[in-house]
């Protein structure tokens, strides 16, 4: 029998199993409190996937609210967090939409399926917005590579990220590849989408109108997913083994399904057909009509029994909380419907009329809202919107700074034994390059389609993504994702400033304006003090360093309970920044390209080997504090390469961070296919030199009779340039050190992932 | 008067787009063909594009070739259209029986994205006529079923008629017999290619713009018809 708002009326005392869908006692009692009664059994169920930390973020809001209170003033921000995606003004009436989340969970217990569909929901997000999906970038870290569980995680998710994206025919054009034992029970996988509209054409997740249609389009409705961001998501795993048992809660991804869903509702939005659109992701149904209603009129009647189902025996909560992939749900004025279905006709997409916007009073509208959920003619929900989709729990979580921390700080990398020889110097350059950490990510990236939509100007293993936007003025978008898990783990602050300041320089690197900051917050779980104190850190850094930085942040994604038992994960926030580049013909890539071009290093080495690549791939070690952030100093090494780029007079820059300046001159050499001979500078011990992982810097080349424009360029942005060199030779040498051929560089540096993860 | 070149959108057609842009900054004029509509002869000549038509769900290229579109366009093709397939295309045109063998999963398994040199083995197609006998081309390849697979009389009766059309030069990326990458029908007006020439019409955005002879070809070809 179905329990319906009459029957839950009449059963006050029904004992009702609200601990099994991961509500507290508290919450359950707040929900009778809201409703004046015991909740039905799809409402308990609406209300649980909804107040669920995945859709809540009860306990990150109280801090999350730093990146709206702190924010810059930005001339470029159209739509801002809250919404499906951030959309930024990109120039020439164009606007660019971004953001990034997480699909761990899934990932790990079925890594093909979890990352496919994350993949899946990232882009279904940014076409809610009304934008053409154009370009991904996957950041991903494992357990360590050389794991048995690895070789399990990492083939499966690298062929689902490859399986869905090339599919639906979007390049991917960036993101990450890291190691280290805190994921093994926990792997991140993060996926990026950015999208382009004309900035007049921007769509939100709006249920206006009494009388409009609420049409549900795109894959029938099945049981796979159901408790997803509840159960799955916004829990702890029990073992290391990817927990079998979760297995149902992952859903199943159709890329075909979702290509042509991409080209129907372009047309739909490009007919002028559509009100208001939301994707169906996580907690399905029950999020989109929540959260449409309460972002609109208030009012809407759902007949729950007119949704196509895979499978007639389902329950009206199943139907309700079912994270089914592929799925759209629109707001359509009466006379469009016709035009409305012929589209998705043509498309082979089913449509379904499956209720309507309806009108509600100012009691009704106090109360936030009503949402009324009919199945066969019976009420199964009547519920205050707004309650469910953004009146959920808050928490104040406790945290405290984790006793450790003064121990981890104390425990300073310069009691390591370093390198001194110049046969020492030449091996760690060679075992750094060749660590799985600094390893050349093609067998990961070869799977990924980079060329498709024949837009894409840089992709991997460049610093940053570029896409072309218009072809005819050549107007562009750069993307880059960084964090760094470890230095977090050192001090969060700092940390995540240092993924913002690293992703901030990378797309400056290409020559690209940073306007805009998307984040996924990776941490484990908020029930625990020390994990929330460094989530709380975290944040406070990040928002502050977006204000310094002049960059707002757009929209994100915050992704707990990422571990297993007691032991959480490294804090991991990954941040992704956006820039514009007014003409990609004048971007600049990482490969040294010219024999005889100048070598210059920008800005300035200290010894800082806290939480460094070196630390950890030769000595295992991780102590100390990160490197010292500078983000004035990164603001004017920015405007540098932004100005360079555009006076056409940089042959080749790119970033130094993990690995220091041996690892950018590796993959500057190997990229351009080309040597080098440098000189270290005289002031520095050479093993810091090369090794240090100091911020705020970068290497560039110049054709040999444009170094004084560069020197003029850095004295005008204050940013300190030495010359270190040429580019030429078939060697990577480091006079009066050593010299490493290209050719035995490549192979220490290809050989890795191979030999880990082919066959 | 510019040559009109069709390109098919399947559902599930990804690089039409690039084949249409190909075609322009080869000078032709791109016109779209969607799969329901038959072709009415409005086009000289037929590219179909990669991706993965109807999902690939049955087996790649096989239930793409029974749309309308395909109907017309497998006549004219036996008449003489020119006619591309890139691909996703190729396997159509194998599943088509405009061309002979198949197109099966690559030997290592994997999809795979990357730069690849070709060989140009047949420069008197209607689609490589653009290029020196012997010409070595780099143009990207990314496919996870690309392995060229026929049987022995069919790849002897190819390889001693000419109709290889390219050969992969070094690594060969998926395992293709006789490191084929695209061959033409008797008749040279067909072709099917492997990889992708439609992204390598521009350096900014492709490895080079070596793949722009193929759409030159064609447009040559109906000049002089």
């Amino acid at each position: 029998m179905i329990d319906t708002v009459a029957h839950a009326g009449e059963t006050p005392d029904l004992v009702q199993p609200f601990a099994d869908l991961g509500l507290a006692d508290d919450e359950y009692a707040r929900i009778r409190k809201i409703l004046g009664r015991r909740p039905t059994g799809c409402e308990l169920a609406m209300y649980s996937v909804m107040w669920s930390e995945h859709c809540s973020y009860k306990s990150s809001k109280v801090h999350l609210r730093q990146f709206a209170t702190m924010a810059p003033a930005s001339d470029a921000l159209l739509v801002g967090i809250g919404e499906n995606a951030g959309v930024v003004d990109i120039g020439d009436g164009y606007a660019a939409t971004f953001k990034i989340e997480s699909h761990n969970h899934p990932s790990f217990v079925e890594p093909y399926q979890g990352a496919a569909t994350g993949v899946g929901g990232i882009v279904r997000d940014i076409l809610s917005m009304g934008a053409r999906p154009v370009a991904i970038l996957d950041p991903l870290r494992f357990g360590p590579a050389d794991a048995a569980d690895t070789r399990r995680v990492l083939p499966g998710v690298v062929a689902g990220i490859g399986g869905y994206g090339n599919c639906l025919g979007l390049p991917t054009i960036g993101g990450e590849v890291v190691f280290d034992p805190s994921y093994s029970g926990n792997p991140l996988v993060n996926a990026l989408c950015v999208g382009v509209l004309r900035k007049d054409a921007i769509k939100l997740a709006r249920a206006t109108g009494p009388g409009n249609k609420v049409i549900l389009y795109g894959a029938k409705t099945g049981r796979d997913g159901i408790g997803g961001v509840s159960v799955l998501a916004s829990a702890t795993f029990n073992n290391a083994t990817g927990d079998a048992t979760k297995k149902p809660t992952v859903q199943v991804g159709d890329p075909f399904l979702e290509k042509v869903l991409i080209e129907c509702s372009l047309e739909l939005f490009e007919r002028g057909l559509v009100v208001g659109i939301q994707d169906l992701g996580g907690a399905g149904l029950s999020c989109a009509t929540t959260e449409l209603a309460s972002a609109g009129s208030g009012g809407m009647h759902i007949e729950l029994d007119r949704v196509p189902l895979r499978a007639a025996s389902m329950q009206p909560a199943e139907v309700l909380t079912s994270e089914s992939q592929e799925r759209m749900c629109a707001i359509v004025a009466p006379g469009d419907v016709e035009e409305f279905c012929t589209v998705c006709e043509k498309w082979d997409v089913d449509a379904a009329v499956i209720g309507e916007v309806t009108e509600v009073g100012p009691e009704e509208a106090a109360r936030g809202g009503r949402l009324v959920v009919t199945w066969h003619g019976e009420v199964v929900v009547d519920v205050p919107p707004r309650t469910v989709a953004h009146e959920g729990p808050v928490y104040e979580r406790p945290y405290a700074r984790p006793a450790i921390q003064d121990l981890l700080e104390a425990d300073v990398p310069d009691r390591l034994p370093r390198p001194s020889t110049a046969a020492e110097l030449r091996s760690t350059l060679l075992e750094l390059a060749a660590s799985p950490n600094l390893c050349s990510k093609e067998w990961v990236t070869a799977q990924y389609d980079r060329y498709v939509r024949g837009n894409t100007v840089l992709a991997q293993p460049e610093d940053a993504g570029v896409f072309r936007v218009d072809e005819s003025t050549g107007l562009g978008v750069a993307v880059a994702t960084d964090g760094n898990g470890r230095y977090t783990r050192l001090d969060p602050f700092t940390g995540a400033q240092l993924a913002l300041a690293e992703a901030y320089r990378n797309v400056a690197v290409s020559g690209a304006r940073p306007i805009a900051v998307t984040n996924c917050l990776n941490f484990g779980s908020p029930e625990d003090p020390e994990v929330m104190w460094q989530f709380a850190e975290a944040v406070r850094g990040l928002a502050a360093g977006c204000r310094d930085l002049r960059v707002p942040v757009t929209g994100g994604n915050v992704s707990f309970y990422n571990q297993t038992g007691e032991a959480a994960i490294l804090p991991t926030p990954v941040v992704g920044v956006l820039g514009v580049l007014d003409d990609v013909s004048k971007r600049t890539p990482i490969g040294f390209r010219g024999d005889g071009h100048a070598i210059y290093l920008l800005g300035e080495t200290l010894d800082e080997f806290g939480g460094s690549e070196w630390a950890h791939t030769v000595h295992g070690h991780l102590g100390g504090q990160p490197p010292r952030v500078n983000l004035a100093a990164e603001r004017a090494l920015a405007g540098l390469l932004i100005d360079a780029s555009r006076d056409g007079l940089l042959a080749s820059a790119h970033d130094l961070s993990d690995g220091g300046l041996a690892q950018a001159l590796v993959e500057s050499c190997l990229r351009g296919g080309i040597g080098c001979r440098i000189a270290l500078p005289g002031d520095l011990d050479p093993f810091v030199a090369l090794f240090s992982e100091s911020a705020a810097r970068a290497i560039v080349t110049v054709p040999a009779d444009q170094v004084q424009r560069l020197v003029d360029h850095s004295v005008r942005h204050g940013v300190a340039a030495a010359r270190l060199g040429e580019v030429g030779g078939p060697a990577l040498a480091v006079v009066g050190h050593f010299a490493v051929p290209l050719d035995e560089l490549r192979a220490a540096h290809e050989a890795t992932l191979p030999a880990l993860f082919a066959g | 008067m510019t040559a009109r070149i069709g390109v098919v959108t399947f559902p599930g057609s990804l690089d039409d787009g690039d084949a249409a842009r190909a075609i322009r900054y080869a000078g032709g004029e791109p016109v779209a063909l969607w799969h329901r509509d038959p072709d009415d002869g409005r086009v000289d000549a037929v590219v179909l594009p990669g991706g993965f038509s109807y999902g690939d769900y049955l087996r790649c290229g096989a239930i793409a070739r029974f749309s309308p579109v395909m109907e017309t366009v497998i006549d004219r093709a036996r008449g003489g259209l020119p006619v591309l397939g890139i691909c996703n295309g190729f396997q159509v045109l194998c599943e088509s029986h405009l061309l002979p063998g198949a197109l099966t999963r690559n030997d290592h398994q994997h999809f795979v994205c990357r730069d690849q040199r070709l060989r140009i083995e047949n420069a008197a197609s209607a689609w490589t006529s653009a290029y020196e006998l012997g010409e070595e081309i780099v143009i990207p390849i990314k496919n996870g079923e690309g392995r060229y697979v026929a049987e022995s009389e069919t790849l002897a009766r190819l390889e001693g008629d000419g109709l290889v059309v390219a050969r992969y030069s070094g690594d060969n990326p998926n395992g293709s017999a006789n490191d084929i990458a695209g061959i033409a029908n008797e008749a040279g007006n067909v072709v099917g290619l492997m990889p992708h020439p439609e992204h390598a019409v521009d350096p900014l955005t492709g490895p080079s713009a070596d793949g722009l002879g193929f759409f030159a070809s064609v447009l040559k070809r109906l000049a002089v018809l």
